[in-house]
């Protein structure tokens, strides 16, 4: 098992390695420089610039310390934000995406389950076929329509919760709601394509000749069997929804990463893209090492140390 | 007369599909006395899982039961709410499906997967249910119980599984225990310790087996009475001696003529296919494929004849006014060993 993490890590570095160094090249390659009115700068200007953030030295250089500044936890000055560190621009902002994308995610499996597993147990029924078109809906609604009827009707009509702005629990009600309805529908879709196929099994043919209740073959033993599948789905989702929803926080006005990320690319702020896309891709090294996990312990015939115990 | 549990009478099962009714149960009737092995053979398709199923009240969604009941000492069983068929599977009748590999939770220890008709049936705290799981996985003979109740089904090969399987079936002393193909899937050791592994069981714990195979071959040694199945019908039964040396219906000739014996070793499988039971046949469903069809076998559905108090064949042949034939060599030889063992028999009595 010891051996077994150990060289999970090693892959996970070389898999971060490896992120960081076509992340910085690619990026190189992006047209335009990070000076938004490079027209109007002199060329003495352009040269201290380039000079005071290192973008004068070849990018084989630039790279190398770029790669060095990572290993101590520097990431870098941004571009744009008055000269801020990276580090502490993706700390300020991180938490509240982090906080709405794991809610969305609890939100949405948590529904998605109970849905698909209502959907699955009546098959080819109305029951079914309306948990069809709600997930379909929930899949092609574009999240921001949603997020503006819901500010609209349930904030603005009926004044429950916040419109918009970030504070208290009830503050990320509706932005958690609007955010999550995605991987609900794509939860309960999952979970009923591998529930009908559970319940057509034969161990589940002999839960009943063995005479449980249909909740009692649902509960304890199609469900388990089901949520197999999306393990896999799971993990990497979320990862992409804590790491932030660039139009649901504009929306909501919330202070979060996402927003951060895409305007570090339309105005080539290297450290920040850098940044985030290193952030990103390390929770999703460190899920999938989770997902593996939590596969064994779910599945059996998977355990993790795949030598025997 | 023994005790009688189970007493199937005109049972007729249709299945509702996009082509029409297939009309898969066609006046099916059979009983099951205590204590008796009973086997329903006949070739894929002929009714036989369709029929244990109907006993379970585990019919798919598309069937509808026409007629007929299932009487369960005095109760009939197609009468009974989903509810009270709950509590009567797994504790009064039980199964066992056939195949192993695929009719255990891959993500339930097996500790459990047996102990939980003990936890639903008889109301025992799981502690307790699993130490009775215990004794049970013993009895079928696991080698090392203690370590292997909490192992997961991935872990046991098909044979194992099987015990397993039965463990499950006969964990709450089931009066009735219906065995779908249970060895069809093993390989032929391994099939004969299972087979031995029943019989074995059925004496210590007192069941009724309702045993389903379509291989005439491993029906000898488990069976006291045969019935076989052809296209939704009955159209012999006997006990185990009568259909194997004096069977009567052209279709019990067939079957046995495609079993592998001693003494023969040529193979004859019966030509053609079954009849369609979306359009069953008006007479004998078998004619179509019988070298001994005669006119009325297309035009009526032969009635049972009684060969003798405990054997009935339902063909044409056995009509007073039947022409006299001559059955496969095969059987005749068989109804000749049939005669000498009766004279054997009147000779000690
Ligand atoms: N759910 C269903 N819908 C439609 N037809 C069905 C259904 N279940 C069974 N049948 C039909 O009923 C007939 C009897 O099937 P059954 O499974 O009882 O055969 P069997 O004797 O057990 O055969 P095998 O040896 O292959 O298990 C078949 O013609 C089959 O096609
Ligand atoms: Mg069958």
């Amino acid at each position: 098992m010891r051996k077994y993490l150990l060289k999970r890590v090693f892959y996970m570095v070389l898999t971060l390695f490896l992120v960081a160094t076509i992340t910085f090249f690619l990026m190189k390659l992006m047209p335009g420089t990070p000076y938004s009115n490079q027209e109007k700068m002199t060329p003495q200007q352009i040269r201290i610039m380039n000079e005071q953030y290192g973008l004068n030295k070849p990018v084989w250089l630039q790279y190398l310390i770029y790669l060095g500044g990572m290993l101590h936890g520097d990431l870098g000055t941004s571009f744009q934000y008055s000269n801020q560190p990276v580090s502490y621009l993706i700390s300020s902002r991180i938490g509240a995406s982090a906080q709405l994308g794991f809610q969305a995610m609890v939100f949405g499996v948590f529904f998605g389950i109970i849905i698909g597993s209502i959907a699955a147990i009546n098959r080819n029924t109305w029951i079914d076929t309306l948990c069809t078109i709600l997930s379909i809906i929930g899949k092609s609604v574009p999240n921001f329509v949603l997020a503006v009827l819901l500010q609209f009707y349930i904030a603005l009509k009926l004044g429950w919760f916040p419109i918009a702005d970030w504070g208290g629990f009830s503050y990320t009600v509706l932005p958690t709601i609007a955010l999550g309805v995605g991987p609900l529908a794509e939860t309960a879709r999952f979970i009923r394509t591998g529930m009908v196929d559970v319940l057509n099994s034969d161990y589940i043919e002999l839960a009943r000749a063995k005479g449980l209740t249909k909740f009692g073959i649902v509960y304890h033993h199609a469900l388990r069997n089901s949520l197999i599948p999306l393990v896999t789905l799971i993990g990497p989702y979320t990862v992409a929804l804590m790491t932030g929803s660039m139009v649901i926080e504009n929306i909501f006005s919330i202070p979060g990463i996402g927003e951060q990320f895409v305007k570090s690319i339309t105005t080539n702020d290297y450290p920040t893209i850098m940044g985030v896309t290193m952030l990103f891709s390390a929770g999703l090294v460190v899920v999938i090492l989770l997902t593996d996990i939590v596969y064994g312990i779910i599945d059996p015939r998977i355990r993790l140390s795949g030598n025997g115990d | 007369m023994s005790e009688r549990i189970l007493d199937i009478k005109n049972l007729e099962i249709n299945f509702h599909t996009y082509a029409g009714d297939v009309k898969a149960i066609r006046d099916v009737s059979f009983h099951l006395d205590k204590g008796e092995t009973l086997a329903i053979v006949g070739e894929s398709g002929s009714g036989k899982s369709v029929t244990t199923k109907s006993l379970m009240g585990l019919l798919a969604n598309n069937a509808e039961v026409v007629g007929g009941s299932i009487m369960y000492h005095d109760q009939d069983i197609l009468k009974k709410s989903e509810k009270e068929m709950q509590s009567i599977r797994g504790k009064d009748i039980a199964m066992i499906f056939q195949d192993p590999m695929t009719s255990l939770d891959p993500t339930m220890k097996i500790g459990q997967q047996i102990a939980e008709p003990l936890i639903k049936h008889k109301k025992m705290e799981k502690k307790k249910a699993w130490a009775q799981a215990l004794d049970i996985l013993k009895l079928v003979g696991i080698v090392n119980p203690e370590k292997r109740i909490n192992e997961y089904p991935h872990q046991f090969s098909g044979g194992m599984r099987q015990r397993i399987v039965i463990a499950i079936a006969l964990v709450c002393y089931p009066e009735v225990l219906i065995a779908d193909e249970p060895t069809t899937a093993l390989d032929v050791t391994i099939q004969a310790q299972i087979l031995d592994l029943m019989k074995e069981l059925q004496s210590k714990i007192e069941t009724s087996i309702i045993f389903i195979t379509h291989d005439l071959g491993v029906v000898a040694g488990m069976a006291d009475r045969v019935a076989v199945m052809y296209a939704g019908k009955i159209v012999e039964y006997g006990t185990v001696d009568e259909i194997f040396y004096n069977p009567q219906h052209p279709y019990t000739w067939g079957l046995l003529n495609s079993m592998p014996t001693l003494s023969s070793t040529l193979l004859e499988a019966i030509p053609g296919t079954p009849p369609d039971l979306l359009d069953p046949p008006k007479g004998d469903a078998f004619a179509a494929r019988s070298a001994y069809a005669m006119k009325i076998d297309v035009e009526k559905q032969p009635p049972f004849f009684k060969v003798s108090d405990t054997h009935y064949a339902a063909t044409w042949l056995l009509h007073p006014d039947a022409p006299k034939v001559t059955p496969p060599s095969e059987i005749v030889r068989r109804q000749k060993l049939f005669s000498q063992m009766n004279a054997n028999k009147s000779v000690r009595a």
